[in-house]
């Protein structure tokens, strides 16, 4: 735990709405390690993105973080000047995004947006077009110097996302943050990009948060995994426990509503029934009680702790702080 | 890597038939995706590595190829626009006389002849070589009011509609203001505060043409600013000056150099306007306005007074305007008409 080179701690962050403010994340805590990948995993509207987006602090302008502590690498991001938060950007966190297609600037070629990545942080200009075609071959660009020259829309989905990420391994950051890769892009494609980030963060030795809704790709890539709901984490620990042993009631639900789950068997796949609860209207207890199969009277009452439990295991669930209380395992109250 | 291998006859359009063999040899076979060799399925529409390859000369090249044959009426104004210009450039060596001489005897209202190629005017001056001048006079007055309040209104756009909050507020409420007053009201109050002189025109002219360039300027920037790649290269550390400059003003030409070759003729016609009523360029440059001014009272008399002028202006304008009507097409197919 000591190496973690991210370490969220209680973080909430919140945006101005016309009925008010609202936290769309509160009380998020957990560590990326060095070298690790964590997959930050939820519906639509968990947070999930709200927290990439706060290490950054690339929110809209009516966000801001407004409680928690941001450790990276041994230095307290939250109150950190814009330009300081520029020296880290893109230098020692970087950040790939959902939709190659968009994320690239389509008046500039390959080339000018790698070089421009670099020179950002001062790389002289003739260094940088050297290393921009060294780039393009790490993330196994076919015909990188063709490429070089080309725009985006001259490339293909998986191309343009292989230079988006060329881009954000330019100055060989610490953690890189991936905001959904792979779901702008065809399931063939997206295996290709999957393994790419794999191999590349063996030769790079960076952490990488990624963030995705998509269980399987959890499965494929992740360490650790760090499972949030309505703006909150409900589950984490390593991914082969978490898949295989869900402690939370809603990750076994999200579990059981995958294809993957019941493939073969004939079944039909368990939906999890309702919907995430509006932001503005939060229920009194635990946040995910309306939709639980397991709630009981408690749960609606009051909220339940993040209860750690096992090797690094964490669940936010009554079910858990209550079997501590049995003795049934050896959990300490931590949120 | 650069050079073309094939002479491209039309638009690339992700052609396969003509597309050489081996290119497709250096592509690994399709479904031996290993990571190494990345071939993504479904890649069949996507251009092959010459039409990829093309530097920015070529697209330039191809670009205008394709401008001449869809708007040939525009292209053609392109070039009366050129002829123009070089008129205006070499105005010393195309004129037969000197614009502003008075010959003694003179010979007053001459009608065109063959020293008088349009004849002369109440002064007995050359009317050919006025107008050879006057064309200096306009893409004078043009040229540099389009380049300030272009440079001007785009800046103040891209910053206006990138920053926001307060300082958006205060560029597009005085953007506002001087678009509520019309256009030749301002203008003429504007050099008549100032005096008739050609920089004071090019000021007044400026004035009036950098909010439209501002509004245009802002509103694409208000586009590009929630646009991905902006948030990208934030990620990447990236200050607003660098956002604004090399992702904003980059994206937004297209719409501005439209704005700029149409208001390039309504320069020459507010130029024309001012000098007419007598505030635009002074009298001692030859100027198309003040020529079609002074002769209205011979017209019964002495039609090519006002007809060479008129045509004149009236072919400036309308090259300018159509050639930047084909601009937009061109620029903007979604466009459609």
């Amino acid at each position: 735990m000591h190496d973690a080179v991210l370490r969220i701690a209680g973080l909430r962050t919140q945006f101005r709405t016309r009925q008010g403010t609202v936290d769309a994340v509160s009380d998020v805590s957990f560590d990326v390690r060095r070298g690790e990948t964590v997959a930050l995993v939820g519906e639509s509207g968990s947070g999930k993105s709200v927290t990439a987006l706060s290490v950054l602090q690339l929110l809209e302008s009516t966000g801001s973080i407004a409680d928690g502590s941001i450790v990276f690498d041994g230095r307290e991001l939250v109150g950190l000047s814009e330009k300081e938060m520029r020296d880290v950007r893109g230098r020692e966190i970087s950040m790939i995004f959902q939709d190659p297609s968009t994320c690239l600037d389509p008046v500039f070629t390959i080339e000018d947006q790698l070089v421009e990545a670099l020179t950002i942080h001062g790389t002289a200009r003739s260094d940088a077009r050297g290393r921009a075609l060294e780039l393009l071959r790490m993330v196994r660009m076919p015909d990188p110097e063709t490429r070089l020259n080309a725009y985006p829309h001259e490339l293909s989905g998986g191309q343009r996302q292989r230079a988006m990420i060329a881009t954000a391994l330019a100055l060989d950051p610490q953690l890189i943050i991936a905001d959904e890769p792979t779901t702008a892009l065809d399931v063939t494609v997206q295996a290709q990009i999957l393994d790419l980030i794999r191999t590349l963060q063996a030769e790079t030795g960076a952490a990488v948060l990624f963030v995705t809704h998509d269980l399987g790709v959890v499965a494929e890539i992740a360490d650790r995994v760090v499972v949030m709901y309505a703006g909150r984490v409900v589950e984490q620990g390593s991914v082969f426990q978490v898949l295989k042993d869900p402690r939370n009631p809603y990750t076994a639900a999200l579990l059981a509503s995958m294809p993957g789950a019941v493939a073969g068997t004939g079944q039909r796949l368990t939906p999890i029934e309702g919907v995430v609860p509006s932001l503005l209207d939060m229920p009194s207890g635990c946040r995910f009680a309306p939709r639980c199969p397991h709630a009981w009277d408690r749960c609606h009452e009051a909220d339940p702790p993040l209860a750690a439990f096992d090797l690094n295991r964490e669940s936010r669930c009554w079910l858990e702080v209550d079997g501590a209380v049995d003795g049934v395992g050896t959990a300490e109250v931590v949120g | 890597m650069n050079t073309p291998t094939t002479p491209t006859d039309d638009l690339p359009s992700g052609s396969g038939p003509d597309r050489p063999p081996d290119t497709a040899a250096d592509r690994s076979p399709a479904g031996g995706s290993t990571i190494t060799e990345a071939t993504e399925p479904g890649d069949g529409e996507r251009q092959t590595p010459e039409q990829v390859a093309l530097g920015r000369r070529q697209r330039f090249a191809e670009s205008f190829r394709q401008f001449r044959s869809d708007h040939l009426m525009g292209f053609l104004f392109g070039i009366v626009i050129l002829l123009l210009l070089l008129v205006a450039i070499a105005a010393p060596i195309i004129a037969t006389h000197d614009p502003s001489a008075i010959p003694r005897p003179p010979q007053k209202l001459a009608p065109p002849s063959t020293d008088h190629f349009f004849g002369t005017d109440q002064l007995g001056r050359d009317i050919f070589s006025r107008v050879v001048y006057g064309a200096r006079t306009s893409l004078i007055v043009a040229t540099a009011t389009v380049i300030i309040s272009t440079i001007l209104g785009t800046l103040l756009g891209a910053v206006s509609g990138y920053l926001g909050g307060w300082v958006d507020l205060v560029i597009q409420r005085i953007v506002d203001a001087v678009l509520s007053i019309p256009v030749l009201i301002l203008a003429l109050f504007i050099a008549s505060l100032l005096g008739a002189s050609i920089t004071n025109v090019v000021l007044a002219l400026s004035i009036i043409y950098i909010p439209r360039f501002s509004r245009i300027a802002r509103g694409e920037m208000l586009r590009i600013r929630s646009a991905e790649y902006v948030t990208a290269a934030e990620a990447l550390g990236a200050k607003p000056s660098r956002i604004i400059f090399k992702h904003g003003v980059p994206n937004l030409v297209a719409p501005i150099i439209v704005l700029a070759s149409l208001t390039f003729g309504q320069a020459i016609v507010a130029e024309a306007a001012l000098s007419f009523l007598g505030v635009g360029a002074p009298i001692t440059e030859p100027s198309w306005g003040r020529m079609l001014s002074t002769s209205r009272e011979f017209m019964t008399v002495a039609w090519w007074s006002v007809v060479f002028p008129g045509a004149a202006l009236s072919l400036g304008v309308l090259a300018f305007n159509l050639f930047g009507d084909a601009l937009r097409d061109h620029l903007d197919p979604k466009l459609v008409r």
